[in-house]
């Protein structure tokens, strides 16, 4: 096994990839092209530098092994970039890779933001924005994005490469941003880090050793868009969601993966500072007087994690934000969690009615929580035979495994008590 | 060499575990996801994966124009693929050993469920030695 880097000179590298990344556009445009390079220079890094230790400007370093790939590639690729081959000989190597470096931080911050824009570029499937986010602002390898993902490394190169390829034939050169543009994809880039962030909750089984953590690394990017965008409410709400979501991970599994739902959960074990952390980034944001769907899912989150007890949770608080909600995604899911929330003010059988609406048009993907809240609430009202039916068909409907486990489990215990 | 050992369960016969005690849930759940961190451990587990139930399965056959021609849900069916393992193994006769490690789950009581595991080796590319006409 060879040498692996520490923590926090991982960190800097997957920090510094997006600035790397940007200050090589600055010079050369071709997104593909830069993208490639920076990547084979993250690597390299990650191969000399535990042996060789960290280089004096680790910055300056990855941009002269990067730019050194890019002028290797396009020297080797004669036929396909002859103009670009002339304009990069005309100068010679040195004096590039100066230029480059010295030009750093004119510019910096829109284009290391145009970055995430460019990687959530509409004519993307959601897939690909993931996967060219996770590489280019977020700086993790091929290989790490294909482990967290639990899909061949192959799979996903091809998919990265696919997605260079559409964006290069949908013809986005390197920035061509308006404020509009921006402005108009900034509600993808928000989807994109909060799906990678869902994505190591539900991914999280298997071997974790040498498994990128998705929720953190989801976390690290949001921030990097917090420091270029501190005054957009929206992305101090989904950085505050993040927090105050993530502050109860420790306890919301069990020792062999096992689900512990909230009104059981170990409080003492939640994350205080991040707690902390994200009421602060949240309140912040709700003072421009701009809500969003992540500012109003942070308070909600707020308001569970300075709760004790289920019993002693601001309800009314968490219902009147799900109305507010509803403002902005009227989707099944909303509507389900607001008749949880209307339950715990006006009781279970004011909960299975709303429940009986939402049913009327069931979207496949949410049926089993359907089935899940009502029996729930069947039980909680005491209906106990009925509430073990729809706790099994729900079990029978997930497709998660720790879930369907719960599920099954909590149905088995009820109809024990019930038989004894 | 490398086999897939699937698990078949009957539609309506004795895996129907939503209908167990908690313990016996409990014993089998854990018993499953020791048997894959013991395979882990091994060397020998390639993949293993569960399998949503028969109720959401559906047969796809295109149709004239190459679109989809979607036919079920099975809920019925007499018997089910629940899961997989694929295992990377020496010896047919260990692949045999796992298969009936993994039929003797726990099953209601604590009693040996004894499933139905079928044990099909996964086809390679050709010998490295491979000539035509040898």
């Amino acid at each position: 096994m060879t040498a692996r880097l520490d923590d926090s000179a991982q960190d800097l590298l997957r920090d510094l990839a997006p600035k790397v990344l940007g200050a090589l556009l600055r010079r050369y445009r071709d997104f593909g092209g830069c993208e490639d390079a920076v990547q084979e220079a993250l690597i390299a890094a990650g191969l000399q530098w535990p042996s060789q230790g960290l280089p004096d400007s680790p910055m300056g370093w990855l941009i002269t092994v990067a730019t050194r790939r890019l002028t290797d590639q396009v020297r080797a690729d004669t036929a396909r970039r002859l103009r670009e081959q002339l304009v990069v000989s005309l100068i010679p190597a040195d004096e590039q890779i100066a230029r480059i470096a010295d030009a750093a931080g004119v510019n910096e911050r829109d284009e290391t933001l145009d970055l995430y824009f460019m990687c959530c570029h509409p004519a993307l499937s959601s897939a690909s924005q993931i996967a060219l986010t996770l590489r280019a602002v977020g700086g993790l390898t091929t290989a790490e994005i294909a482990q967290a993902f639990l899909v061949p490394e192959a799979t996903m190169a091809q998919r990265l490469t696919r997605a260079k390829a559409t964006i290069k034939s949908a013809g986005s050169t390197f920035p061509e941003l308006t404020p509009a543009d921006r402005t108009f994809r900034l509600p993808a880039v928000l989807t994109v880090l909060y799906l990678v962030f869902s994505e190591g909750y539900t991914s999280s089984g298997g071997d974790q050793l040498y498994r990128v953590d998705l929720s953190n690394e989801a976390i690290r990017v949001a921030r990097l868009l917090f420091e270029l965008l501190p005054d957009e409410p929206e992305v101090g709400g989904l950085l505050a969601l993040m927090l105050l979501t993530d502050a109860r991970r420790a306890s919301r599994t069990g020792p062999n993966g096992e689900l512990i739902p909230l009104d059981v959960q170990d409080r003492a074990n939640w994350d205080r500072a991040r707690i902390a952390e994200g009421t602060r980034i949240l309140e912040r944001a709700l003072l421009r007087k701009r809500a969003g769907p992540y500012q109003i899912q942070a308070a909600i989150a707020a308001l569970h994690d300075e709760a004790d007890s289920t019993e002693t949770t601001d309800w009314r608080q968490i219902l009147g934000l799900y109305d507010s909600l509803l403002q902005f995604n009227n989707g099944p899911m909303v509507r389900l969690s607001r008749t949880i929330a209307l339950a715990m003010v006006e009781g279970p059988a004011a909960g299975l009615s709303a429940l009986d609406a939402i049913a009327l048009d069931p979207c496949s993907s949410i049926r089993h929580r359907i089935d899940s809240a009502r029996a729930h609430l069947l039980e909680r009202a005491g209906q106990h035979a009925e509430a073990i039916r729809y706790y099994r068909q729900a079990a029978q409907r997930t497709t998660s495994t720790p879930e369907q486990n719960y599920l099954l489990l909590h149905a088995a215990r009820l109809s024990d008590s019930f038989n004894a | 060499m490398k086999y897939m050992l699937m698990m078949n369960t009957p539609g309506g016969g004795p895996y129907q575990i939503a209908s167990w005690p908690e313990q016996d849930i409990k014993a089998h759940i854990a018993f499953m996801m020791n048997f894959n961190k013991k395979l882990s451990a091994a060397g020998e587990l390639v993949g293993a994966e569960g399998l949503s139930g028969p109720d959401q399965a559906k047969v796809v056959r295109a149709g004239a124009h190459g679109e989809p021609i979607t036919d079920g849900v099975f809920p019925e069916s007499k018997e089910f693929l629940a899961g997989y393992w694929i295992v990377d193994v020496e010896t047919p006769e260990r692949a045999y050993a796992i298969a009936a490690a993994a039929s003797a789950a726990p099953g209601p009581g604590g009693k040996p469920l004894n499933l139905a595991i079928e044990v099909r080796q996964v086809m390679t590319g050709p010998p490295t030695d491979w000539t035509p006409g040898t």
